[in-house]
């Protein structure tokens, strides 16, 4: 353990530690690995993510690799499992934690972020999910099914290897539609195009979303439409954009609108992972909307 | 024990491990990790007039043992900063280094006035690397004039007991000079380096990977340019006390730059990858320091410049004592080094 903080501190003790790795795995088009991990394990909820140091002790990768909580188990006094796309990513960092084996040792920091808000009622949910992505679903799956919410599951992919937990979303969904785009696997299509009918036919209360950003925005615009709250994971934007995972480096900023209408640079780290999708100006990401919080001016707050 | 205090001017520290600006967020990311109070001292991220949104993303890429970062000096303004983010750190029983930026030698002094009315600011730093709208936009810091100019409006409106720190960027054509035209124009000490300019390119989008397309380096990659930077200045300005900056992640990273000069030491990208490293780093350095029999971090203080070189026949090299009561434990490191 290398975290710092001393006992009586207040302060998370473990929120930093080294993990030993149990399994390293493929899963279809995709990577899962088992870390034992108590401290995370304990003070996870769905929807929170960890960032691991990639490269060894005397790695020349400075940024850290974050990834949502697939599951946790109670074996070993606590386990983490984390899903990742090392061969789309193309990330020769995601790479070296493919290459992991068991008893190897990564360095974690977790859980982080915001996890996802639960309903109040047992209301019925849809879970949508693309991609790798899908794997942070299902814990937020097991804890709706606890409050007895009804899970329904809408996941989607390329193809059938790289639709993710559709078999256990099967298992454990009151209904599970699948949907890839040439149709090896459910229907023929895409999420888009899919989303509608399935809010109609669960009777969905509230939409929960993680995968690709553009999934993620007509996941919001649709969630909207029929006048549904979502929730969605901003997963693949922090992937992309971010480097620490605790709110220091101020690089995975993102627009939101906050309560008072005002538009402002968010942290998708540490105000998300998981972010209302009505809030988020997905057509403005990457870029600094003009009537955002101090962007820059036409004359003189230039640069 | 070595005694790890350190003097930036008139601020004494209790260990010369600071965070660098821009890295240590608003201090209460760190917080969740440890104690500030375990810090010589806390920086804050540049402070500037307005609130700035900064650049869009991509922001950061990484590269061998670095970051390339193109922020665009992100931050939420002076007032909310003296609202919100400064009464929090005051708190925290760490002292306080603001860093100043600016795009006029007006809007530095505003924001150094307003600021150092505040007893916890402890020390002002400014943030030359900020564009200057009436020089087309190319950094202050480029050349001694404007540089001296920056610092002298500052100083003259920030209170005596709190020092002002020039943070000087390495990519310009004399540092030495800038350095003096710092000191002259008032500035009790010198933050070297910040980030020097870069540049990536994605081989497979076919373009450059940062929004604001060249960005700044930082990290380990930089430390051997920081450490010339902090030795040649040194070597000029040998009273001036420096807070050596550039790829610190280890003690022994931390005592290279104390042995070129530096008085204190900042961390910064480090802290992405392991935020932890502030007390970590001290401990390292306070253990490396004792390995070698050196009781005061004061004495060790650009010592590099004053030992013959190695191999060196008929000079004896000085003999630094331990304090009496040091503690005389031997780790495997001291076996090695001494006999």
């Amino acid at each position: 353990m290398t975290d710092t903080a001393g006992p009586g501190s207040g302060r998370a003790v473990g929120l930093r530690t080294s993990a030993i790795v149990l399994t390293v795995r493929q899963v279809q088009d995709y990577h899962a690995m088992t870390l034992v991990a108590p401290a995370v394990a304990e003070r996870f909820r769905p929807g929170q993510f960890v960032a691991l140091a990639v490269g060894g002790e005397h790695t020349g990768r400075l940024v850290r690799r974050c990834l949502a909580v697939y599951e946790v188990k109670p074996d070993y006094g606590g386990t983490v499992e984390v899903v990742f796309d090392h061969r789309g990513s193309r990330d020769p960092g995601t790479g070296w934690l493919a290459g992991r084996r068991a008893r190897d040792m990564v360095d974690v920091v977790g859980p982080l972020g915001r996890p996802f808000r639960l309903p109040r009622d047992p209301v019925n949910c849809l879970l949508v999910g693309g991609g790798p992505g899908a794997a942070a679903l299902f814990a937020l799956a097991d804890t709706l099914r606890r409050r007895e919410c009804r899970v329904h599951f809408l996941l989607g992919g390329r193809s059938a290897p790289a639709v993710f937990g559709a078999r256990s979303a099967r298992r454990i969904g009151d209904s599970a539609t699948v949907v890839t785009e040439d149709g090896s696997l459910g229907d023929t299509g895409t999420v888009r195009d899919v989303l509608p009918r399935v809010i109609e036919e669960s009777a969905a209360d509230v939409v929960y979303a993680c995968g690709p950003t553009g999934l993620l925005r007509s996941v919001s615009a649709v969630a909207t439409e029929y006048g549904l709250p979502s929730q969605v994971s901003v997963e693949e934007f922090l992937q992309q954009t971010g480097a620490c995972g605790v709110g220091l480096c101020m690089t995975c900023v993102l627009p939101i609108i906050g309560d008072d209408g005002v538009t402002r640079m968010a942290r998708a780290c540490t105000d998300g992972l998981v972010m209302r999708g009505d809030r988020v100006r997905w057509g403005d990401l990457g870029t600094i909307p003009l009537d955002a919080l101090g962007a820059p001016r036409a004359l003189g707050g230039g640069l | 024990m070595t005694d790890l205090t350190t003097r930036l001017g008139t601020l004494e520290l209790a260990n010369p491990v600071l965070t660098a600006a821009g890295c240590g967020g608003t201090g209460r990311e760190l917080a969740r990790f440890f104690d500030l109070a375990r810090l010589g001292a806390f920086t804050t991220t540049s402070v500037m007039l307005r609130p700035r949104a900064g650049r869009p993303t991509p922001r950061v890429a990484e590269t061998p043992s670095g970051v390339l970062t193109a922020m665009g000096l992100p931050g939420p303004g002076v007032d909310s900063f003296l609202e919100t983010d400064l009464p929090w750190l005051a708190e925290q029983q760490v002292p306080v280094i603001v860093s100043v930026a600016g795009h006029s030698l007006e809007e530095y002094a505003e924001v150094a006035r307003r600021a150092q009315e505040s007893p916890a600011v402890a020390a002002v730093e400014v943030n030359l690397a900020a564009p200057n709208v009436e020089d087309r936009g190319r950094m202050f810091g480029r050349l001694p004039g404007p540089a001296a100019d920056v610092v002298r409006a500052v100083r003259a409106v920030t209170r005596r007991d709190a020092p002002v720190l020039a943070k000087l960027a390495p990519d310009v054509s004399d540092l030495v000079t800038i350095a003096l035209a710092c000191v002259d124009a008032g500035a009790d000490g010198l933050s070297l380096i910040n980030t020097m300019a870069g540049l990536a390119i994605d081989p497979h989008t076919l373009r450059p990977t940062l929004a604001g397309v060249s960005g700044g380096l930082s990290g380990p990659a930089i430390r051997p340019v920081a450490l010339r930077c902090v030795y040649e200045v040194h070597a000029a300005l040998p009273g001036t006390p420096i807070v050596g900056i550039g790829g610190v992640a280890t003690g022994l990273d931390a005592l290279e730059f104390v042995l070129a000069g530096a008085s204190a030491v900042a961390v910064g990208t480090t802290l992405f990858h392991d935020p932890t490293a502030g007390p970590r780093i001290a401990r390292e350095l306070e253990e490396a320091l004792s390995a070698r029999r050196i009781g005061r971090l004061a004495d060790a203080v650009g010592l590099a410049h004053r030992l013959p070189p190695q191999g060196h026949v008929g000079h004896v090299p000085p003999q630094i004592s331990p304090p009496p009561g040091a503690d005389e434990r031997r780790t495997e490191e001291s076996k090695e080094k001494l006999p």
